[in-house]
């Protein structure tokens, strides 16, 4: 079987991955890098890829400082709160004083955003969202990237980076397939932006069938951010702190609008306010400093989106379930019923699908909200993803490099989900992270950090024959079996990522366990990874097709060693409702008011971890 | 649903396949017509369904939760800039149709060529301002946010 080499040089910036992170990149690098050869390898089609592919009802993150709103600051401590001190606050400070210029340019190039009119500002959901038509949201940023790249190459499934062979540690490039024509794709680059996706798909998800596809997060965010780093040897970050999202039943449709603007509310099977209940139990978990309702009350001070999930995870198993959410109320107005379905027609038609097939009128009866099952991602309310130097004017010593948002491997950048320690990025701010990103990579090789790279042919030979093995061994061990899917000598894709998302929920806290994990259940579980990993070896793909779910598996499974690893470090239950530590059920700010850091090495697979400091954004008289 | 293909309608034109972003709308080799080769790796995103100049995309709630008899179907035109919805509930009591802006400017015109605008001086790339920047991230328009400007600084330690 052989396959064409097509070999793209020369590249001065390379962006793996172009939903909104990336095409902040592709964007931004034109203006640092007039001159300088801007390429952008896509898995799918840039026009409706990444997670914002079916739209988006609302910008999730915008100071509004123009408008005298929100200061940077604000942002940070809000997102501080809500993953329980864990952030990386050099970065959300740094990305919260460029967002708002994101914002006001898609609204400029054609995003409709909603108005206040009286107040002549964005409408606001929430004290940090605002309300827009989005359902061309992706398209519509898609267009600016376009404008930027000089090559856009859709439909290429970047498998690997390609590492330098003059100086360790430094990245050269990357390689990958066509997943149409299955042409093998070398990109060499002086510098590399990775804004591919976090990891949907590794937990066993709630449904059964079909309904897989329903995930939260979409299907196609492969963790390939994850995979493509750790793979480099780079170092990660708080990789433990997946998420899980308290959503309607099944179509897990938005809820945010629901709460804040539609102002709806939950309640239990029994029509009873449920979660303040189980606020002293867990004060004495978590710390009066973490949960404290009245101050909540009080200052506004929202209560970690973790703590919320624990208290209707609670009320559930302790037989009241299931959590609705009332709608009744608002839906008797027309305006805000209209709102309601918009919300749904505009990220996640599915719900809506849902609902209409199920005579689910929110007018008329409370639907069903659940848990999801977890998720790992950096840019909603949780921040895995690499360890990254921030800015030069705002960074201290042990968060600073030389670039920003350079990981620790030289010339590998990272945005969006693959960056570390930043929650609460959303949209508009992994866009503008893409931005940063784009700047920094310019100044790296402006300064001439890229020269003298070398890339052998052995490199390149030996990525080749690696992304093809999936299917010479299809080959090989076809036809020893009559017909059917069951081989002895391997196994298909969807068969590994069985295997994953089970062996994930039951050892590393998924939704059947109650996500609830310790530290015997993690080691058994990573034993059983060593053990999937070297049955990957065995993974067998029929087409290029296959091919693409077989790599996805791959950096699935990477992304999930991870944080398998990163769990079993971190011995406190930081986030309850998250997931749970049953041997360290309290927070324990004594030992673990720290970040968690990995690395992979790249050539005996071995995890070193370690503990950096968390550093704080405090007022300079404190 | 996940999405299925109409055989009446499809010509087998390929934008579905060209756009979807799971891979997953192919063309049949025996009818040579479109259809969903993986239904558990689709996010019912719509994006073929739109994409679909005759209409032959639909969707079928996912069969593990959603029972038949609905319909969700749309209409997106890019010329005028609008995108329509129709929703039926399986009961037939409730059917509704609602539209919305998806964009407020002719398609691209107003997205700028980077490569045209003037570059930035040294003293921009030496600055922490990105492209366009200050505009738009202060209220007086001044300089960007720094610790220093705003009276801050990193602190190691716990504080909430």
């Amino acid at each position: 079987m052989t396959h064409k080499t097509v070999i793209e040089e020369n590249i001065d910036i390379l962006v793996c991955g172009a939903g909104l992170g990336g095409t902040g990149a592709a964007f931004e690098a034109r203006y640092w890098g007039q001159d300088k050869k801007i390429v952008i390898a896509e898995k799918a089609n840039i026009d409706r890829s990444g997670a914002v592919a079916q739209g988006l009802y609302a910008i999730n993150c915008y100071m509004g400082t123009r408008f005298g709103e929100n200061n940077p600051e604000d942002h940070v401590r809000y997102a501080r709160i809500d993953l329980m001190g864990m952030v990386r606050e050099d970065l959300l400070f740094d990305m919260a004083r460029h967002v708002d210029s994101a914002v006001h340019q898609f609204e400029e190039w054609g995003l409709p955003l909603m108005k206040d009119p009286k107040k002549g500002t964005y409408l606001r959901e929430g004290r940090w969202q605002i309300m827009i038509h989005g359902e061309s949201y992706k398209p519509i940023v898609a267009e600016a990237a376009k404008k930027s790249a000089d090559k856009v190459f859709n439909r290429i499934c970047v498998t690997h980076l390609l590492m330098d062979e003059a100086k360790e540690n430094r990245v050269a490039g990357a390689v990958g397939f066509n997943v149409r024509t299955g042409d093998y794709h070398v990109f060499k680059s002086k510098a590399v932006i990775v804004a591919a996706g976090g990891a949907s798909n590794i937990f066993k998800p709630r449904s059964v069938g079909e309904g897989a596809g329903r995930v939260w997060y979409a299907p196609w965010s492969s963790g390939s951010a994850y995979g493509l780093l750790i793979g480099a040897g780079a170092k990660m970050t708080q990789m433990e702190n997946r998420i899980v999202l308290a959503r309607f039943k099944d179509g897990y449709g938005p809820v945010g609008a629901y709460f804040l603007h539609l102002k709806t509310y939950t309640q239990n099977a029994y029509g009873e306010e449920y979660e303040s209940k189980w606020w002293p139990e867990l004060q004495k978990m978590v710390g009066k400093e973490y949960l404290d309702p009245e101050l909540a009350h009080r200052t506004h001070r929202p209560i970690p989106t973790c703590l919320r999930n624990h208290a209707l995870i609670s009320e559930v198993n302790a037989g009241r379930g299931p959590i609705h959410m009332v709608t009744m109320e608002a839906f008797q107005d027309p305006h805000l019923e209209e709102i309601g379905w918009h919300n749904f027609l505009g990220m996640t038609v599915g719900q809506a699908v849902l609902w209409a097939a199920t005579d689910v009128d929110p007018k008329n009866e409370n639907p069903e909200l659940t848990t999801s099952e977890p998720y790992v991602m950096g840019s909603h309310a949780t921040g895995c993803g690499a360890w990254c130097s921030g800015p030069e004017d705002v960074s201290p010593p042990e968060y600073y490099w030389g670039y920003n948002r350079m990981t620790t491997v030289e010339g590998l950048f990272g945005a969006g989900d693959a960056v570390g320690g930043t929650p609460h990025a959303f949209s508009s701010g992994s866009f503008t992270e893409g931005r940063i990103a784009a700047k920094a990579a310019c100044k790296y090789i402006d300064d001439g950090k890229a020269e003298g790279l070398q890339v052998s042919q052995a490199q390149i030979d030996g990525r080749k024959a690696e992304i093809y093995k999936p299917m010479e061994h299809f080959r090989t061990y076809r036809n020893e079996i009559t017909a059917g899917t069951v081989n002895p000598n391997y196994l298909y894709p969807r068969q590994g990522l069985d295997r994953l998302q089970k062996l994930m929920d039951e050892y590393c806290g998924g939704q059947s366990v109650n996500y609830m994990t310790n530290d015997k259940l993690l080691n058994i579980g990573l034993k059983k990874m060593t053990i999937l990993e070297e049955d990957l070896e065995k993974i067998a793909a029929e087409d290029y097709h296959e091919l693409m779910r077989a790599w996805e598996l791959k950096h699935r499974h990477r992304a999930s060693e991870a944080v398998f690893h990163h769990t079993l470090f971190r011995e406190e239950t930081r986030w309850p409702g998250y997931y749970y530590r049953g041997d360290h059920m309290k927070v324990d700010d004594d030992n673990w008011h720290v970040l968690t850091v990995s690395r992979r090495d790249p050539e005996t697979g071995e995890y070193t971890m370690e503990k950096a400091p968390c550093y704080h954004l405090v007022d300079e008289d404190e | 649903m996940p999405t299925f293909v109409y055989m009446t309608r499809c010509d087998a034109c390929g934008h579905c396949v060209d756009i979807c972003p799971s891979d997953i709308m192919h063309i049949d080799k025996v009818t040579r017509r479109a259809y969903n080769i993986e239904p558990n790796m689709c996010w019912e995103c719509f994006s073929c369904v739109k994409a679909c100049p005759q209409h032959a995309i639909d969707v079928r709630g996912y069969a593990d939760f959603a029972p038949l008899g609905h319909s969700v179907r749309v209409k997106r035109d890019e010329e005028k800039g609008v995108i329509a919805w129709r929703i039926k509930f399986r009961n037939g009591q409730k059917d509704m149709e609602l539209l919305a802006p998806i964009t407020t400017k002719p398609w691209g015109k107003h997205v700028p060529k980077l490569a045209e605008v003037q570059g930035p001086t040294q003293e921009m790339r030496d600055s922490q301002l990105l492209y366009n920047e200050p505009k738009y991230i202060r209220m007086d328009d001044g300089d960007i946010h720094t610790l220093k400007s705003n009276g801050l600084k990193m602190k190691a330690g716990v504080y909430y």
